[in-house]
């Protein structure tokens, strides 16, 4: 029931994920909801490049707000003409949303039905997922650099702070450091 | 108190949406925050990435996990759709813990 509230009501799915891992791994919720929405700031990133592609206001911004993920905004950015872009917002954005729905209902059921998901080796997934969401975001060094530092920084504090805290203090230093550079 | 979490979670996502689309673009067009905010995602799904792998709880752990993180890392390397990396990992995870 909770995954499947937040595809409808979070729907972004790195928090998704980063909440479902923190709670999963035995840490409290509300650290998995500070890292989810600090995952989620980069949606309002989107949102400025797309509000004057879209324009929209009133109920229709509202709907709208919901579809500003990496999907959405990388199929309407791409189009050079604005109409285009609005097309391709809003074909993609429902089409995700259903969709994305659709996937985690099936998902929930099925897993629901696996006793025992080590077997399947379904613990390994989350890693490679977040590392798939990962590597298009690293094509230049410093985000490289940061990746690498991060994780390590994680692993190097997680045995001494609740669990899902470690994300918190990462993102706290990459963010003094990209206000301070 | 895990819905509480959600519904919380899920409200600040949204508005921080929302917040794009609607607060002057003044505020977020400053060159530092464009620079700074980028990071995060980055900082954060990799610090994910190092924790769910290394680790079970509050203790370090070196197991199949780690393999299976090296499969799906050469699964990106080849371009490998989302669905495929993950399954991959799963696979080699699975496989390993058979023998």
């Amino acid at each position: 029931m909770q995954t499947c509230a937040l595809s409808v009501l979070m729907f972004t799915g790195a928090s998704q994920f980063a909440l479902v891992g923190v709670v999963g791994g035995g840490g409290s919720v509300w650290a998995g909801a500070a890292a989810a929405t600090l995952l989620g700031s980069r949606n309002a990133l989107y949102g400025l490049r797309l509000s004057s592609v879209l324009n929209v206001g009133g109920l229709r911004r509202l709907v709208a707000a919901q579809f500003v993920i990496d999907e959405t905004t990388a199929m309407t950015i791409a189009r050079e003409d604005p109409a285009l872009g609005r097309f391709a917002f809003w074909a993609t954005g429902p089409a995700l949303f259903a969709l994305w729905n659709l996937g985690t209902v099936i998902g929930a059921l099925v897993t629901h039905a696996i006793s025992n998901p080590r077997v399947f080796g379904l613990d390994a997934a989350p890693p490679a997922a977040f590392l798939a969401l990962l590597a298009p975001r690293l094509r230049a060094r410093e985000p490289l650099a940061i990746a690498i530092a991060s994780a390590v920084v994680a692993i190097a504090v997680l045995p001494f702070l609740p669990p899902g805290v470690p994300l918190l203090v990462v993102a706290l230093l990459v963010a003094v450091y990209g206000l301070m550079r | 108190m895990i819905w509480a979490g959600v519904l919380v979670a899920s409200g600040a996502c949204y508005l921080l949406k929302l917040g794009g689309l609607s607060l002057p673009q003044s505020w977020l067009a400053a060159p530092r925050i464009q620079r700074t905010v980028p990071l995060i995602p980055v900082a954060l799904l990799a610090a994910l990435v190092g924790t769910q792998t290394f680790s079970t709880g509050q203790h370090l752990v070196l197991d199949v996990r780690a393999p299976a993180l090296v499969a799906a890392l050469v699964a990106v390397l080849l371009r490998a759709p989302f669905l495929v990396v993950v399954a991959v990992a799963a696979a080699t995870a699975a496989l390993l813990r058979l023998l």
